[in-house]
C-alpha cells in the first residue's frame, strides 16, 4: 500500500498504532493506519468520535502525551518520524510540517500579539531578522485575507473574531512553508457562511503552494469539498479509502454507506431517516473482529472473528470489508450475497 | 405510552383553544443586555440580542429557528423558558397570556413549556442516578415517589433506554447520544405539549444524531408535542421543521414555510446561508463564497437594514431605513420576509421586479 520510494510522496504512514496505556486500563485508539500522501494532493479523513484520526494526526507530529505507544513508521518527506529525538522534531515541527486546530487559542499563546507569534516562528526556523520577519508576517496576514491587516498584526488574539483568528492561526502555519499540513477539523466551530470562506482559503493556499493535507472531520460534506481522496476511520482503522468521487458514488463499506445515508439530503424532507443503529465501540481491548461488526445489517459469522483486509474495488479504491474479501470483480456485484470465497 | 399516567399531577394538559389556536404566540419579544461601562468612563453599550420578534407555533407542528452565533436565537429560547427575563414582549400560550395577574404562572408554564440543550453533559446532575433525575421533576410537582419512579422508568422506555440496564447508572457512564436521550425524557416527565430543542442533537455524530431525530419524530406523533427546533445545521432544520424562522443579528428577516424557504429564499441572507451549506457531490463543489467577513457584532449593529453591511444588493435605503417583515409576495401569504428589495415601494432600486433576487 505504501509508495515510499515514489519521489512525489510527502508523507507515508505505515501500520501506525496508537495505545494509551493509564494504570486502570488500555484505550486501543489507533489499530494499524496505513496510507501515503502525494505532494499537493489533499486526503480527508473522515470518522466520528472515537474514531481514532485526531490521535493519527496527533501522532503524526508527536503532540500525544506521555501515555501514549505508537508503534509503526511516519516518513515525512523522507525523514522518518516516529523515535526522532524531540530537538529533531521540533525543527521538523511548523518547518516541514504543520499543523491547525478547531480551536485556533489551541495553537497561539495569548500574551503575544499575533504578529510577533508568526515572525517568531519565521526568525526560529530561518533565522531571518526580526524585521524581515515581522515584514513576512503582515504579507502572511494579507494572503490569509484579513482585512487592515497592519494594525492586525498588534492584536492579540483574544481580540479577533472566530473567522479572523482561524485565518491567523492558518498564516502561523504556512509561515515556514510547510510541505505537509495537517488539519485538524480546522473549520468546526466556525459559523456556515465563514466555514465555506475558510474551506475556500485553504483550498487556494493549498493549490498555490502544493502542500500535501490531511484534513480530518465528521463532516461528509465538508470532506467533499476540500478533498481529492478520502480515508474513512472507524474504530482506530480506515475501513474504507478512495478518490472522493468514487467514495461519494460507490461507497462500498457499510459503514461508509451508513453513513452517506444519515446525511440529509433535500429528498429526506419529512422522511424518517436510515439511522446506523447503536454506538461506536469503546475500544478497551484490541479488536480481534471487525468493529463495525456489532452495527452492521451485513454482518456475517467470520466478521466477529477475523480481521478483514483490505481489498481494491476499485480504481485507488480500497474497503476493509469480508464482504469484498475475494476477487474485485465478483465483489463489487455481491454486495447483497454472503461472499462464498473467504477460504 | 408504555405507562400510564399515574396522577392528574402531571397528567397532560388539555387543548383549550382548537387546533386552529396557535399553542405559542409571540409578538414584539425583546431583550438588550447593557454592558457595563469600561474604566475610562466609556462602554455602557448594549447588546440588542433579540430586537423586537414575533412568531407563533401551531399545534404539532416543529418551527425552525436558524441563524449565525449572535443572531439571538438561544436568547429568543431562554426567554420563552424566562430563564431571562424579557425586556418587553408578550407571549400567548394556548390563548392564555403569559405573566401577570390573570395570565399563566411561570411554574404552569414550565410544566407546558420544556427544553433540552446542546450540552447532554452539563445538563444533567453527575451525582444522581438516570431514574432520579428524570423522575425529579415530576416530585416537585407533586407527584409520589413510587409514582415518579413508574413515570421515569416508563419513559426510559420511550426514548429507546432499557429501564433495567440504565436506571441506576450516572450520567458518565451513557454515552453522548444515551444521555441526550435522559435529557428528553426528563423534559418529557410533566407531559409538557412544547418543547424547545436548542442545538439538541448538534454535539452527537451524524450516526447517532439519525436515531435521535427519528426518536423526536416518533415522540412528537404518540404525544402530539409541538416542537422549536433551534439548530445551525440546516439540512437537520429542513428536514424536521414545517415552518422555518431566520434570524440575523436579534432580528427576524425571514419566515414561511420550511418548503418556500428553502427552494425560494427571499432575503439575500437566507440565500447566502443555503449556499454556504457543503455540498454532497465532490464534482460539484462550492466556488465562491457566498458572504465576506464574519457576522458582525451584535452589540451596536448596523443601522437600517442589519445585514447592509454584508448584502451584495445594499444600497442608500437600506443603510438608512430598517425593512419591516411583509409578504414575499410568493402566493402562500405566510411567507414573509425584510427585506427592501421584496418591497415595491422602498425606493430600492430591486424592488418589485420579479427577477432583481432571482440567483
Amino acid at each position: 500500500m505504501i509508495t515510499a520510494d515514489d519521489t512525489q510522496t510527502a508523507v507515508s504512514v505505515d501500520n501506525l498504532a496508537v495505545r494509551f496505556v493509564t494504570r486502570e486500563r488500555t484505550l486501543y485508539a489507533v489499530n494499524g493506519v496505513s496510507f501515503s500522501l502525494r505532494q499537493g494532493e489533499v486526503l480527508g479523513v473522515l470518522g466520528e468520535s472515537g474514531s481514532g484520526k485526531s490521535v493519527t494526526l496527533k501522532a503524526m507530529l508527536r503532540l500525544l502525551p506521555g501515555s501514549a505507544e505508537i508503534s509503526g513508521a511516519v516518513r515525512v518527506g523522507g525523514d522518518e518520524i516516529i523515535g526522532l529525538p524531540e530537538n529533531a522534531m521540533e525543527r521538523l515541527r511548523g518547518s516541514r510540517i504543520s499543523m491547525i486546530f478547531q480551536e485556533p487559542m489551541t495553537a497561539f499563546d495569548p500574551v503575544f500579539t499575533i504578529g510577533e507569534q508568526i515572525a517568531e516562528t519565521i526568525v526560529r526556523h530561518e533565522g531571518t531578522s526580526w524585521r524581515q520577519a515581522q515584514r513576512r508576517a503582515l504579507e502572511l496576514l494579507e494572503r490569509v485575507q484579513i482585512p487592515s491587516a497592519r494594525q492586525r498584526l498588534g492584536n492579540y488574539p483574544h481580540e479577533m473574531s472566530g473567522g479572523m483568528r482561524q485565518r491567523a492561526m492558518i498564516a502561523l502555519a504556512l509561515a515556514c512553508r510547510p510541505m505537509v499540513l495537517l488539519a485538524d477539523e480546522p473549520t468546526t466551530a466556525l459559523d456556515v457562511t465563514v466555514q465555506m470562506q475558510v474551506l475556500l482559503l485553504l483550498r487556494e493556499l493549498q493549490r498555490e503552494m502544493g502542500m500535501a493535507v490531511i484534513f480530518v472531520t465528521h463532516d461528509i460534506g465538508v470532506a467533499f469539498e476540500i478533498s481529492d481522496r478520502l480515508a474513512v476511520m472507524y474504530a482506530g482503522r480506515i475501513v474504507e479509502t478512495g478518490p472522493a468521487v468514487e467514495i461519494a458514488r460507490n461507497a462500498a463499506h457499510p459503514y461508509t454507506r451508513g453513513l452517506l445515508r444519515s446525511t440529509l439530503k433535500q429528498r429526506d424532507e419529512g422522511e424518517r431517516l436510515k439511522a446506523i443503529p447503536g454506538a461506536p465501540p469503546v475500544l478497551s481491548s484490541a479488536p480481534i473482529g471487525c468493529s463495525f461488526e456489532p452495527r452492521c445489517d451485513e454482518a456475517m459469522p467470520v466478521c466477529a472473528s477475523s480481521l478483514p483486509t483490505s481489498d481494491t474495488v476499485g480504481s485507488g479504491h480500497q474497503v476493509r470489508c469480508f464482504r469484498f474479501g475475494c476477487a474485485p470483480s465478483q465483489a463489487v456485484s455481491t454486495s447483497t450475497n454472503p461472499g462464498n470465497c473467504l477460504g | 405510552m408504555s405507562t400510564p399516567v399515574a396522577s392528574t399531577a402531571i397528567s397532560p394538559r388539555p387543548d383549550r383553544g382548537g387546533p386552529m389556536q396557535p399553542l405559542l404566540n409571540v409578538e414584539g419579544l425583546r431583550k438588550h443586555f447593557r454592558l457595563k461601562r469600561g474604566l475610562l468612563g466609556g462602554g455602557g453599550a448594549v447588546v440588542r440580542a433579540v430586537d423586537d420578534i414575533s412568531f407563533s407555533v401551531s399545534k404539532g407542528h416543529t418551527l425552525g429557528i436558524v441563524g449565525e452565533s449572535g443572531c439571538g436565537k438561544s436568547t429568543t429560547a431562554r426567554l420563552l423558558m424566562h430563564l431571562i427575563e424579557p425586556d418587553a414582549g408578550t407571549v400567548v400560550f394556548d390563548g392564555d397570556p403569559v405573566g401577570g395577574p390573570r395570565g399563566v404562572s411561570l411554574r404552569e408554564l414550565r410544566r407546558q413549556m420544556q427544553m433540552v440543550f446542546q450540552d447532554s453533559y452539563a445538563s444533567l446532575n453527575p451525582r444522581a442516578q438516570i431514574a432520579d433525575i428524570i423522575a425529579f421533576p415530576a416530585r416537585i410537582h407533586g407527584l409520589g415517589a413510587r409514582d415518579a419512579r413508574d413515570r421515569a422508568a416508563g419513559l426510559l422506555e420511550q426514548v429507546g433506554l432499557r429501564p433495567g440496564q440504565f436506571a441506576r447508572r450516572y450520567p458518565h457512564e451513557l454515552s453522548g447520544g444515551q444521555r441526550q436521550r435522559v435529557n428528553i425524557a426528563r423534559a418529557l416527565v410533566l407531559s409538557p405539549r412544547l418543547l424547545i430543542l436548542d442545538e439538541a442533537v448538534s454535539a452527537l455524530d451524524k450516526s447517532v444524531e439519525a436515531q435521535v431525530l427519528n426518536l423526536l419524530a416518533d415522540l412528537k406523533q404518540q404525544l402530539s408535542l409541538s416542537y422549536i427546533f433551534i439548530s445551525h445545521d440546516l439540512n437537520v432544520v429542513r428536514h424536521v421543521s414545517d415552518r422555518v424562522l431566520v434570524m440575523y443579528l436579534g432580528q427576524v428577516v425571514e419566515s414561511g414555510d420550511t418548503r418556500s424557504i428553502f427552494r425560494t429564499p427571499r432575503h439575500p441572507y437566507t440565500r447566502a446561508l443555503l449556499s454556504a451549506v457543503p455540498t454532497t457531490d465532490p464534482e460539484r463543489r462550492t466556488a465562491v463564497a457566498p458572504l465576506t467577513g464574519d457576522p458582525p457584532n451584535p452589540i451596536n449593529p448596523p443601522d437600517g437594514c442589519r445585514f447592509h453591511t454584508r448584502c451584495a444588493f445594499a444600497e442608500a435605503v437600506c443603510r438608512k431605513l430598517m425593512p419591516r417583515m411583509a409578504s414575499a409576495d410568493s402566493g402562500a401569504g405566510d411567507h414573509l420576509v425584510a427585506c427592501h428589495m421584496a418591497n415595491a415601494g422602498s425606493g430600492h432600486s430591486q424592488a418589485g421586479s420579479a427577477g432583481g433576487m432571482s440567483a
